[in-house]
C-alpha cells in the first residue's frame, strides 16, 4: 500500500470545472435532430380495470404522432427483474392498474407541451376495485393487491432460505426463548415504522432513444448507474446482440439507488424510437417521480431483546412485514435481505429474524441509499437503546460489552456471513473522546435541570457492501436476467497513450461520487502519472468494459481494484520498456516525477512520453514483446466488505411545538484505507443528511385508498440547508483484506448509521416525561403529540 | 431580454416557461429543471439582480429584463469566486443542484458580502441538495464570502498536505 500524497490525499475533482460552468451534460440536455417526446396517462386509482381508452381526441391533436397502450406493447414482454419473485411490471397498464401513477398510455409528440396536452385529451374508463395499502392488512391477505393472487410473495425467516449456508447455522430461536423464560432476564420489544421514502434525486430520470435501422441498433441516453446492465435487458427484451445497443450514462444528476433499475420508459423510448424511426425522450416531472421511479423502505415491525441485568444481551429477534409495492422491479425483494445481513449489528449475539415480503397497491419499493441496512440498523439500535434504558446502563457500555472484539475477525455472525474486519470498542470509544460524550451527558443533565428537553443519541453500525461476492449471485445479486454474467466483478482498462497522457476506461460509473478523481488518483498513484494527464472515462458501453455499476458502495473496492491491478500491469510492462531503453535490469526501475529513473541513478531518466512512444514501436521493444501499453482487469472480490462506525447526536426539544433542533452531529466512520478524504466526507455529510431527511421530515404517505398525499416537494419535505448543522467527522482506519487497496466503501454508511442517532436522542431528551418511541418521521406535530400524550 | 449581456429578442408562446426559453431556445442547459413547484431551486437563475427560479417564471415576464445564468458568471474564463469556493470546497457532488446552488449564493453575496452561517443556509434554503448535505456548501460559500472581501478563506476541513 503507498503512502504518497496521491493516495490518501486530497486533490480537487477533476469532475468540477465543467459542472460549476453548467457545462455538465445530463441526458435532458442532450438534442438530437428530429427528437419527438414521451409523456404518460397514468392511473388515478390505486386499483382498478380498465374498461377501455379512447384516445381518438390525442391521436387527431396536431403534432401528435402516436398513442400506445399494452396492446401495442404487450409483446415486449414483463419489464424485467432481476429477483424475479412476484408479479413484474408490464410496461404499459394490461387490462388493470395496480398502483396510483401506473402508465397506462404512452403519447409521443413534437415537443414535450404537445404531448402533455394529448395526454389531458385521452380519456380512460375504469372500474375501482379495493386497495390494499396498510402492511399488516396486506399480510393478512383478505384483500389481494392482484386479484386472486396472494399479497405474501415470501419470508426470509429460519434455516432453510440459503441451502449451504443458514441450514448450518445453529437455530437461535430456542436459545432465546430459554433466556427470555430464565427470571434473571429483561426482555424489551418496540414495534416501530420504518417509513416509505421517496428517494429524491435532485436530476429527475431522463430517457432518449434512437433507433438506427440501418445499423439495426439502438442508441439509448439513460440517467441511470446501471449502464451495462440497462443495455443487456434492452438487447434481450429486444432480441438483439447487447453490441448492438448503446447506453450511454452522461452525467447523472444523484442516483441513490432509484436509478439502479430497469425501467418501462427505457424500453418504451426504445419501442417508440424504432416504431416512428425518429429519437423519443421523455423526461420524468417531480410530480410523476414516486410513480415512474421506485421508492425505498416500508416496513413495519418489532425489535426484541432479551439480556441479563448488567447489559449481556443473550439474544435479539427481528420481525417485521416489508413493503414491495406492486409489482416486483430489480431487487425488490432482496432488499430485506440485505438487511438480513446486517441483522445483528455489531454483535456477536444469538439473532432470529422473519422479514415477511407483502405486495400492496403502492408504487414498487427497490433500493434506497442503503437499501434494507439502514432499516435493520435502525430497528436494532432503536432496541439497544430501549434495553440499556430498562437496565439503568450507558448505551455505551451496553454496546461496547457485546461488541466482536478485533481479534475475532474474520468473524461469522448469526446469519451465516463472515465479516472481514472491525475494531468496533476502538472506534466507539475514539466518537466519544473526540464529542466528549461524558461532558455532553453533564451538558444534558443541566439542561434537564432547568426543565429543557435536551437529548443525546448514539448509534453504532456495520455494513456489508463492496457487492459483491459470486457466492451471492445465487441469492440475485447478479445481472444474469438481463443476459450478462452472475457475478458482479469489477473491471477497469488501463491506457497509457503514445504521447504519455493515460486514459482509463471503467466499467462503472458515478452518479456524484466524484470516481474521475479518485480513480485517477489510483492510477497516478501507481505510475506517476500526472493527475491532469489522466482521463477516466464511464457510463457508455460501447467504450467501457463490461461493467456492474455504482450501488451498493461498490465502486472503489470491486472496480477500484480492478483498476489498481490493470495499473500495477501497466507498471510491469512500462517497467521493462524502461529498462530496455535505459539499458537498465525491470526490476531496478523506479517510477517517480513523470517518468522512469534507475535506481541509485537519478540522471538515468526516460519520460513517460519515451516509454509510451516506445511501447506502440517495434523497433524500440525490447526483443519478442507485443505492442501496445494498456491492460484490462477483471476482480472478483471473495468477500463484501464491511465498514462500520458510531454516531452520536445532541438535539433539544421544544416542548411547546414539538421542533426538533439538532445541536451537534458527531460521526467516527471506518471505511477502511481511504483514497481521498475529501470525497470521502463528502459522501458522509450526505449519507448523514438522508439519514435525518428520514428521521425528521420524509414520509411517503399513502391513504387507504393508496392516494399519494405526498407527491411534490411541499408534501415531502427534503431537508434544506436551514433543516441541518455542520457535521464533525473523523475516522479510525481498519483496512480489509478482501482487495489490495484495503478499502471498504463509504456511500451508503452515513444513511445506516444517522436516522436512529436521531431518533435515540429525542426519544432521551423525552425521557424524564417517560416517552419510549416516537415513530418516524419526528416532525413538530408527532413529536408534540408524543409529549402530550405522555403527559396525559 | 438581455442574458449574460447578450440581447435576444425572439417570439415565444404565452406558456413558455423562462428555463425553457434558456434551455431550449437559447441552448443554456446549465440552468436545470428538477421541480415542477418552484421548491428545490435547480432553475435559479438572476433576473435584474434578484434570484428567480426560472421553472416557474415566464418568458415573456422577463422580456426587457437583465438575465444572468450560471453560464454567465464567470469573467473572461476567470471563474466567479462563488465557482471557486464550489470546487475548492467540495461543494458540489452531482452537480445538478450547484448552477441554481451559484447563483443563490452569487445573489446573496451580492446583497451581504458577509454572512453568518445562519445567514447563509438560510438565503439558499431554496435550493435543494441531495447529495452534500449542505456541510460543504456553507463552505464554498464562507471561501468565496472571503475571498470577495478580500480576505484570506477560512481553512479547509480536511489537512492540507504541505
Amino acid at each position: 500500500m503507498s503512502t504518497t500524497s496521491v493516495l490518501g490525499g486530497v486533490v480537487r475533482r477533476k469532475e468540477d470545472p465543467a459542472l460549476i460552468r453548467g457545462e455538465g451534460l445530463y441526458v435532458d440536455d442532450i438534442k438530437l435532430p428530429g427528437e419527438l417526446a414521451a409523456a404518460f396517462v397514468r392511473s388515478p386509482f390505486a386499483h382498478a380495470r380498465i374498461m377501455s381508452i379512447d384516445a381518438s381526441a390525442a391521436t387527431a391533436m396536431d403534432g401528435v404522432h402516436a398513442v400506445y397502450t399494452a396492446d401495442d406493447v404487450r409483446h415486449l414482454g414483463p419489464v424485467l427483474a432481476q429477483v424475479a419473485v412476484g408479479t413484474l411490471r408490464p410496461p404499459l397498464a394490461d387490462g388493470a392498474v395496480h398502483h396510483i401513477g401506473e402508465a397506462v398510455a404512452m403519447v409521443v409528440a413534437d415537443d414535450r407541451y404537445i404531448a402533455q396536452d394529448a395526454v389531458d385529451a385521452i380519456f380512460v374508463e375504469y372500474e375501482p376495485l379495493p386497495a390494499v395499502v396498510d402492511l399488516k392488512a396486506a399480510a393478512a391477505d383478505e384483500v389481494q393487491a392482484h386479484e386472486g393472487v396472494s399479497n405474501v410473495l415470501l419470508a426470509w425467516s429460519g434455516q432453510d432460505w440459503w441451502p449451504g449456508v443458514t441450514d448450518e447455522l445453529p437455530d437461535a430461536k430456542p436459545v432465546i426463548e430459554e433466556a427470555k423464560a430464565r427470571d434473571d432476564t429483561v426482555t424489551v420489544s418496540l414495534e416501530m415504522v420504518n417509513q416509505r421514502l421517496i428517494p429524491t434525486a435532485i436530476e429527475p430520470r431522463a430517457v432518449l432513444a434512437n433507433w438506427h435501422a440501418g445499423y439495426g441498433s439502438f442508441e439509448l441516453w439513460s440517467s441511470t448507474q446501471i449502464p451495462h446492465a440497462l443495455a443487456g435487458a434492452i438487447a434481450k427484451i429486444f432480441g438483439l446482440p447487447s453490441n448492438k445497443v448503446r447506453v450511454v450514462a452522461p452525467e447523472v444528476g444523484g442516483g441513490f439507488g432509484l436509478k439502479l433499475n430497469i425501467y418501462p420508459d427505457e424500453i418504451l423510448c426504445c419501442f417508440a424510437s424504432q416504431r416512428l424511426g425518429k429519437p423519443v425522450r421523455w423526461t420524468e416531472t417531480r410530480r410523476e417521480a414516486p410513480a415512474s421511479s421506485i421508492q425505498g423502505r416500508g416496513w413495519v415491525g418489532t425489535a426484541t431483546i432479551v439480556g441479563t441485568r448488567d447489559g449481556e444481551i443473550l439474544g435479539y429477534e427481528l420481525d417485521a412485514i416489508c413493503d414491495m409495492g406492486a409489482y416486483s422491479q430489480n431487487f425488490t425483494v432482496a432488499i430485506p435481505l440485505l438487511g438480513l445481513f446486517v441483522a445483528p449489528g455489531q454483535y456477536n449475539i444469538p439473532t432470529a429474524y422473519t422479514l415477511t415480503c407483502v405486495v400492496t397497491n403502492t408504487p414498487t419499493t427497490d433500493a434506497y441509499r442503503g437499501a434494507g441496512r439502514p432499516e435493520a440498523a435502525y430497528y436494532l439500535e432503536r432496541v439497544v437503546d430501549r434495553y440499556a434504558r430498562e437496565i439503568g446502563m450507558d448505551p455505551a457500555e451496553v454496546r461496547k460489552k457485546n461488541f466482536w472484539q478485533p481479534d475475532q475477525f474474520p468473524a461469522t455472525t448469526a446469519v451465516g456471513l463472515t465479516m472481514d474486519s472491525g475494531n468496533y470498542a476502538a472506534n466507539l470509544d475514539a466518537l466519544l473522546e473526540k464529542a466528549d460524550y461524558e461532558g455532553m451527558k453533564a451538558r444534558r443533565d443541566a439542561a434537564r435541570a432547568d426543565g429543557r428537553l435536551v437529548g443525546i443519541g448514539l448509534s453504532t453500525y456495520v455494513e456489508v457492501c463492496g457487492f459483491g461476492p459470486s457466492a451471492l449471485a445465487g441469492l440475485g445479486f447478479s445481472w444474469s436476467e438481463y443476459g450478462q454474467p452472475a457475478a458482479f466483478n469489477g473491471s477497469g482498462v488501463v491506457r497509457v497513450n503514445p504521447d504519455g497522457s493515460c486514459t482509463v476506461i471503467i466499467g462503472t460509473g458515478p452518479s456524484g461520487q466524484g470516481h474521475e478523481t479518485t480513480w485517477a488518483q489510483i492510477v497516478s498513484d501507481q505510475l506517476g502519472i500526472e493527475l491532469d494527464q489522466i482521463e477516466v472515462l464511464h457510463g457508455d458501453t460501447a467504450e467501457s468494459p463490461f461493467g456492474v455499476g455504482t450501488f451498493g458502495s461498490r465502486s472503489l473496492a470491486v472496480d477500484g481494484t480492478a483498476t489498481f491491478e490493470a495499473s500495477a500491469r501497466v507498471k510491469d510492462k512500462a517497467a521493462a520498456i524502461a529498462a530496455h531503453l535505459l539499458e537498465a535490469a525491470p526490476e531496478d526501475i523506479r517510477f517517480a516525477d513523470g517518468g522512469a529513473h534507475v535506481a541509485g541513478s537519478p540522471d538515468k531518466t526516460v519520460s513517460w512520453p519515451e516509454i509510451a512512444t516506445s511501447a506502440y514501436q517495434p523497433h524500440t521493444l525490447p526483443e519478442g514483446m507485443e505492442g501496445g501499453l494498456e491492460s484490462t482487469a477483471v476482480f472478483s472480490p471473495g468477500n463484501a466488505t464491511w465498514p462500520f462506525g458510531s454516531h452520536l447526536a445532541l438535539v433539544e426539544v421544544d416542548p411547546d411545538t414539538g421542533n426538533v433542533e439538532i445541536l451537534e452531529y458527531w460521526a467516527m466512520d471506518d471505511c477502511g484505507n481511504v483514497v481521498n478524504p475529501m470525497i470521502v466526507d463528502g459522501q458522509i455529510h450526505g449519507g448523514i443528511a438522508q439519514g435525518i431527511g428520514q428521521a425528521m421530515f420524509e414520509a411517503a404517505i399513502y391513504d387507504d385508498d393508496g392516494n399519494l398525499l405526498s407527491s411534490s416537494l411541499m408534501d415531502y419535505p427534503i431537508p434544506t440547508a436551514a433543516d441541518l448543522p455542520s457535521f464533525r467527522l473523523d475516522r479510525t482506519t481498519t483496512p480489509t483484506d478482501v482487495n489490495p487497496l484495503g478499502v471498504k466503501g463509504i456511500g451508503e454508511a452515513g444513511t445506516i448509521g444517522s436516522a436512529q442517532t436521531i431518533v435515540n436522542a429525542v426519544v432521551d431528551a423525552l425521557e424524564p416525561l417517560g416517552v419510549e418511541h416516537v415513530d418516524m418521521p419526528l416532525r413538530p406535530r408527532n413529536v408534540w403529540q408524543a409529549i402530550n400524550g405522555a403527559r396525559g | 431580454m438581455t442574458v449574460n449581456g447578450t440581447t435576444y429578442d425572439r417570439d415565444v408562446e404565452p406558456r413558455t416557461l423562462l428555463v425553457h426559453f434558456l434551455r431550449e431556445e437559447l441552448g443554456l442547459t446549465g440552468t436545470h429543471v428538477g421541480c415542477d413547484t418552484s421548491y428545490c431551486g435547480a432553475c435559479t437563475v438572476i433576473v435584474d439582480g434578484r434570484s428567480v427560479k426560472s421553472c416557474t417564471y415566464l418568458a415573456v415576464a422577463a422580456d426587457g429584463a437583465d438575465v444572468r445564468t450560471v453560464e454567465g458568471v464567470a469573467t473572461d474564463g476567470e471563474l466567479h469566486p462563488v465557482q471557486e469556493g464550489f470546487w475548492e470546497r467540495h461543494g458540489l457532488q452531482c452537480g445538478f443542484c450547484t448552477p441554481g446552488m451559484i447563483m443563490s449564493s452569487v445573489a446573496l453575496l451580492e446583497q451581504n458580502p458577509d454572512p453568518g452561517e445562519g445567514e447563509i443556509r438560510h438565503a439558499i434554503e431554496g435550493n435543494l441538495c441531495r447529495c452534500t448535505g449542505y456541510h460543504n456548501i456553507v463552505r464554498a460559500v464562507e471561501y468565496a464570502a472571503a475571498k470577495m472581501r478580500g480576505e484570506e478563506p477560512p481553512a479547509p476541513d480536511w489537512e492540507v498536505p504541505s
